[in-house]
């Protein structure tokens, strides 16, 4: 019995046991959780959340923190809406107007990680410093920014060539779906399958060692963290044209959820460890437990309340998985 | 057993010992680790325990500690029956431990880590300590271990050797009877030691009980009055050190007669090309002025004490510290811009002398550690698929041509490895590049007798493959036996040079301290 128990603490898989189980016990109160309709609501709330969660994963091995995604989404989606708008944007009416917007969204984003890695790698700061003041800084750049374009909270009236990102598709397979695949195979084909993946997970456990056996540990940081970046550009991409208007208040909530997600997923918030396998889990588990609360009609307030006993729970049983797997190998 | 309790009852009647240990055994998942290990230490002895790594001396010790029951056997203090079910136990029973890894708070004072297991208050209902009261016995306490040092210092200011005094006035703090010390030499310098060794005589005089396990057999032989040799979980010897030689040690230890520690010098190959070419390298305050070469096939060792400058000099070789001036050329090719990568690439390699620090990614396996060199010389894009099988494939050749002992190249972290083991994979890890220059920092510290052997052989292998080998090492056995050419250093100078056959101890050692103490 106690064999079986630890098997299943140490299994990679156990978050996936863990989302059926949720689901079984949910049954019964809300039977519409087993549905086709219910699965792809909670396919296309994944998402951009995974998107965030794969970057963030990247600075995770790293040993690193990104907090400033959200913030990036939200600047990169209030300057990329005011060069598009038809309501007085600079490129208003122009054909480019789409595409030199969807490139401004990503040199945010790119410029963001980049700044933040430099940071971390030049000056030695804490990864958690820079970017939670990368963080400040930037959602109260986008607050401004909007209120130098329009009257309202928010910059609307984006081209329909944009909208369509977020909700058409090809064949019935939504472009966000196949642009999320596209990110999760490369990046899983980049952390296990390339040099830059091996070093990756080297700096996160001994940078020291890493620097002695000829790992460029500067550079690889900081490419942790434009990689993070360009993800939450992509993320930003995805959700500003699911809402078809560019807000400055963009993921203001789900800065926890995405880090919740690869924690629970059996990222290492200590480097060094972490599989994109593992955050498909994971923020598949969190935005199920969304679902279903939300299908008990249970209140916003629960939800989050809810929501953070059970990140805290993952945290607790990653303690407790570490701690077994040490006794493991003694 | 209960031949055992009766053995301890009839003891008690005389005279009996201060530790007695009987018939203990150990199983793990039912494999026998520890068969049967019994040994007394007298009041006022000394008790060396010596083996390879995976002997059985730790299960013995954390048996003794409290931190394992035994599975069978007695420990009796005093004639009085020993079972202790934890550390804390073992501590109240007189049993105090100075660890390998010293266990003190770094960011707080001598006095308060002497005072943490109870801080003495002011009222005695209140929480509040009385410093004036801590201070004073913690001075006390210094005084009794030799070490003129302010209680109120912070223990990250202290060198290791003090924090090692600090720990054994922890230990006497406590009215500890017996105190065992493991590896307590392994980061002191030779004058460190010297004192750590008065100590021990003194804490014998005051009729102590000392076990003292160490893989230096001639410490081990000079301050104990007992040995006790393990091996696979067996006691195969005790008797007193008077009766015996470090030789008869290592050959109960091995279980075979060691021919040569020291692999047999090549027969004097001619040696044309320069391998590894320094020249006037400079950094204030640490190195100054150094020139040497390097030929190809040649090992050359460099001696000095802690803080000579050597094992920077190895650092700033590699581009991990900078230097002001000079040059270093590796095959005749000067390295501009010195990086590891740079250094790397024109084909330097460097193993650290902190194995855990600079050495290992300790959760990863075998393969991972050994290719990660490796990687730098994939001269491809960083983002292009790896060829993970070709990656595999040298590097478990490597593995096995160093023979690391591990049930699972890919899986097991090596960090459960044995010492020795873990300093094999660093060493394969450099060994699959074939370096033209190997630079190896104390490379057998903390190993076992059979180990060091090994990667002795492994090194005069490389050399003979026509490497330029430089071997830094504390230990002057270690460069008399293994190199061609030692040169000494002090006060970040090169001050004396010794080309076998004359490499003499005793020179090398006058050289390495003269000039200290002139400076000083």
């Amino acid at each position: 019995m106690w064999r079986f128990l630890r098997r299943l603490l140490t299994s990679e898989y156990l978050v996936l046991l863990l989302t059926a189980l949720y689901v079984l016990c949910l049954w019964p109160f809300a039977p519409e959780i087993v549905s086709a309709q219910t699965a792809l609501e909670v396919i296309m709330a994944m998402l951009p959340l995974l998107l965030l969660a794969i970057g963030q994963t990247f600075v995770l091995i790293v040993a690193g923190i990104d907090l400033s995604i959200t913030s990036t989404m939200a600047f990169s989606s209030v300057v990329a809406a005011a060069l598009m708008t038809g309501d007085g944007g600079y490129l208003a009416g122009n054909a480019l107007a789409v595409p030199v917007a969807l490139i401004a969204f990503l040199l945010i984003g790119l410029a963001v990680g980049c700044a933040n890695g430099l940071c971390v790698v030049r000056l030695g700061m804490p990864s958690f410093m820079v970017t939670l003041v990368a963080q400040t800084f930037l959602s109260g750049a986008a607050i401004w920014f909007t209120s130098l374009h329009s009257t309202s909270v928010s910059i609307g009236d984006l081209p329909a060539a944009f909208s369509v990102i977020g909700r058409g598709g090809i064949a019935g397979i939504p472009y966000a779906l196949l642009l999320c695949l596209v990110v999760a195979f490369a990046a899983h084909w980049l952390l296990g399958r390339t040099t830059l993946g091996r070093w990756l997970y080297a700096v996160g456990n001994n940078p020291r060692a890493a620097t002695v056996s000829g790992v460029p540990t500067g550079r690889v940081i900081i490419i942790a963290f434009v990689l993070s970046g360009f993800c939450a550009a992509l993320a930003s991409i995805v959700y500003t044209s699911r809402l078809e208007t560019g807000t400055p208040v963009l993921g203001q909530r789900v800065l926890l959820d995405v880090i919740g997600a690869a924690v629970i997923g059996g990222v290492s918030l200590f480097g060094g460890r972490g599989k994109i396998s593992w955050v498909i889990l994971g923020v598949l588990f969190l935005s199920v437990v969304d679902k279903g609360l939300q299908l008990l009609g249970l209140s916003q307030s629960i939800v989050f309340a809810v929501k953070g006993g059970v990140i805290l729970l993952a945290a607790i049983i990653d303690a407790l998985r570490s701690r077994i797997l040490v006794r493991v190998a003694a | 057993m209960s031949s055992a309790r009766d053995s301890a009852a009839s003891e008690r009647a005389g005279g009996a010992p201060l530790l007695k240990v009987e018939g203990l055994r150990k199983s793990f998942f039912g494999v026998e680790v520890l068969k049967g290990v019994s040994f007394t230490l007298e009041a006022g002895k000394a008790l060396g325990v010596i083996g390879e790594n995976g002997s059985g001396k730790s299960t013995t010790m954390n048996i003794i500690n409290g931190l394992l029951p035994p599975s069978a056997g007695t420990m009796a203090i005093d004639g009085r029956p020993y079972a202790p079910a934890n550390s804390k136990e073992a501590a109240r029973a007189g049993i105090a431990f100075i660890h390998q890894e010293l266990n003190l708070f770094e960011n707080l004072s001598i006095a308060e880590n002497l005072a943490l297991q109870a801080f003495p208050r002011r009222i005695s209902w209140l929480p509040q300590i009385d410093k004036a009261r801590m201070r004073a016995r913690a001075a006390d306490l210094l005084r009794r271990v030799d070490l003129d040092l302010s209680p109120d210092m912070l223990v990250n200011r202290l060198a290791p050797g003090e924090r090692q005094l600090v720990e054994i006035a922890k230990a006497l703090s406590g009215d500890a009877r017996i105190i065992v010390f493991d590896e307590p030499t392994t980061s002191l310098t030779s004058r460190e030691a010297e004192r750590l060794f008065a100590l021990v005589a003194q804490l014998k005089a005051r009729g102590l009980g000392v076990i003292y396990i160490s893989h230096i057999l001639e410490d081990v032989l000079r301050l104990c009055d007992d040995v006790v040799t393990l091996r696979d979980g067996t006691m195969v010897d005790n008797r007193p050190a008077a009766s015996v030689t470090t030789g008869h040690l290592i050959e109960s230890m091995l279980g075979r007669p060691i021919a040569e520690l020291f692999p047999p010098r090549s027969a004097a190959a001619p040696r044309q090309e320069v391998a590894l070419d320094v020249r006037g390298l400079t950094q204030p305050g640490i190195v100054h002025d150094l020139t040497f070469r390097v030929m190809r096939g040649e090992i050359v060792g460099i001696a000095g004490l802690m803080g000579s400058g050597r094992s920077e000099t190895a650092r700033i070789l590699f581009g991990l510290d900078p230097a002001l001036s000079g040059t270093v050329a590796v095959n005749g090719t000067v390295i501009a811009q010195r990086s590891p990568r740079a250094c790397m690439a024109a084909g330097m390699a460097f193993l650290t002398e902190d194995r855990r620090g600079d050495g290992l990614l300790l959760p990863e396996g075998v393969l991972t550690n050994v290719e990660l060199a490796r990687l730098a010389d994939l001269r491809t894009n960083a983002a292009a698929p790896l060829p993970q099988a070709m990656l595999d494939r040298d590097a478990s050749e490597a593995a096995r041509s160093v023979r690391i002992k591990a049930h699972d190249l890919v899986r097991q972290p090596v960090l459960s490895l044995s010492g020795g083991n873990q300093q094999k994979v660093v060493l394969a890890k450099w060994l699959l590049r074939e370096p033209a220059v190997f630079i190896l920092d104390e490379p057998t510290r903390g190993i076992d007798v059979g180990a060091k052997a090994e990667i002795y052989g492994l090194v005069r292998q490389l050399a003979e493959r026509g490497t330029g080998v430089l071997v830094i090492s504390s230990e002057v056995e270690e460069l008399l036996g293994v190199c061609d050419r030692v040169l000494t250093m002090a006060h970040g100078e090169i001050v004396a040079e010794f080309t076998w056959p004359e490499l003499d101890r005793a020179a090398i050692l006058r050289a390495a301290m003269q000039r200290q103490e002139g400076a000083a």
